[in-house]
C-alpha cells in the first residue's frame, strides 16, 4: 500500500514540478502579451513570438500539470496524442489550405 | 487453504483495482484528445472565417488585451491550485483536497464571469455571433471552451459534494484525476486562444 502511494506521488508529480510549471506558464505567457502590447517588434517577428512561446507553454503544462510521459501506459498517452495531433494538422492545415487555394481562384475567376 | 485464496483474491482484487484507475484515467485521456479535435475543427473554422466580417468589427476593433490577460491568469493559476489538490489527494489529505477544490471552483468561476462579461458587453455593442462570420465563429469557439469550463465547474462541485458523503476512496480518486486533466486540458486549449485569437488577432 505504501508503495503504491509513493509510486503514485512520483507519477503524479510534486510540489517543485507544479511551481516550476506555473512559474514557466506565467514567463511564457507575460512575453507574449508584453511583445504584443508594447508593439515594439515587427509583425513578423511577433507572430513567431507568440507561436513559439504558446507551443513551448502547451509543453510545459502538458508534461508538469498533466504528467504526459512514455513510461505511463507503456506510453499509450504520448501515442494517442502524437495521433491527435496528426489529424489536428491534417485538419487545420488542410482546411486553410484548401480554403486560400478556393479564395485565389475566386479571385481570378 | 481458504485463507491463502482469499489473501490471493485480495491482492488480486486490489491490483485490478489499481489497473482499473490507471484504464479509467487511460479511456478519459483518450475522450480529451477527441475533445481536442472538436477544438481543432473550430480553430480551423475560426481561421478560415476570420477575415469575413462584413463591414463589421475586426478583431482589432473589439478585442482587449488587458482583460483576456487577467483571464488568463485565472484560468493558469486554477490549473496551479487544482495540482495541489490533487498532491494532497495523493497524501490522503482530504480536508485539503477539498479547500484545493474550492478555490479552483472560485477562479474557475471568476474566469466564466469575465468570459460572460465580455459576450454580453459585445452583444449589446450589436456586435453578437449574428454580425458576421468572423463573430459567428469567434463566439462558436470561445464558448464552446467556456461551456466546457462551465461543465468542468459542475463536476467540481459534484466530487466536493462526493468528498464530503463518499470520501477519498477507489471510486472517488480516479474521478478527481479525470476532474484534473479535464482541467489542465481546458487550461491548454486557452493558450491557444488567447495566443491565436486574441493576441494574433490585434496584430
Amino acid at each position: 500500500m505504501s508503495h503504491s502511494s509513493s509510486s503514485s506521488t512520483t507519477s503524479h508529480g510534486s510540489v517543485k514540478s507544479y511551481v516550476t510549471g506555473l512559474l514557466l506558464s506565467l514567463v511564457l505567457t507575460v512575453i507574449p502579451f508584453a511583445v504584443v502590447m508594447s508593439g515594439a517588434l515587427g509583425t513578423g517577428t511577433t507572430v513567431v513570438v507568440i507561436a513559439v512561446t504558446a507551443v513551448l507553454q502547451i509543453l510545459v503544462q502538458l508534461v508538469m500539470f498533466m504528467h504526459m510521459n512514455t513510461k505511463a501506459d507503456e506510453g499509450w498517452n504520448v501515442m494517442s496524442f502524437a495521433f491527435t495531433l496528426t489529424i489536428l494538422v491534417l485538419v487545420v492545415g488542410g482546411s486553410l489550405w484548401i480554403m486560400q487555394h478556393l479564395h485565389l481562384n475566386m479571385m481570378i475567376g | 487453504m481458504a485463507t491463502n485464496t482469499l489473501h490471493h483474491g485480495a491482492t488480486a482484487d486490489a491490483h485490478e483495482h489499481h489497473d482499473a484507475s490507471g484504464t479509467k484515467v487511460f479511456g478519459f485521456w483518450v475522450y480529451l484528445m477527441s475533445d481536442l479535435v472538436i477544438f481543432g475543427s473550430l480553430f480551423a473554422t475560426y481561421a478560415v472565417l476570420m477575415k469575413g466580417t462584413a463591414g463589421g468589427p475586426t478583431a482589432a476593433d473589439i478585442f482587449e488585451l488587458p482583460f483576456v490577460l487577467v483571464e488568463t491568469f485565472l484560468l493558469l493559476v486554477s490549473s496551479f491550485t487544482f495540482g495541489m489538490g490533487v498532491l494532497a489527494m495523493n497524501a490522503d489529505r482530504i480536508n485539503q483536497v477539498k479547500a484545493w477544490l474550492a478555490i479552483t471552483f472560485v477562479l474557475g468561476a471568476a474566469f466564466v464571469g469575465m468570459e460572460i462579461y465580455e459576450f454580453q458587453h459585445l452583444i449589446h455593442q450589436g456586435y453578437g455571433p449574428d454580425r458576421s462570420a468572423f463573430l459567428s465563429s469567434f463566439f462558436t469557439l470561445v464558448g464552446t471552451h467556456g461551456l466546457h469550463v462551465t461543465f468542468g465547474l459542475i463536476w467540481i462541485l459534484v466530487m466536493l459534494v462526493q468528498l464530503s458523503t463518499k470520501g477519498l476512496n477507489d471510486m472517488t480518486r480516479p474521478r478527481i484525476l479525470c476532474l484534473s486533466l479535464f482541467w489542465h486540458f481546458l487550461d491548454i486549449v486557452w493558450i491557444c486562444v488567447f495566443s491565436f485569437v486574441y493576441l494574433m488577432g490585434v496584430l
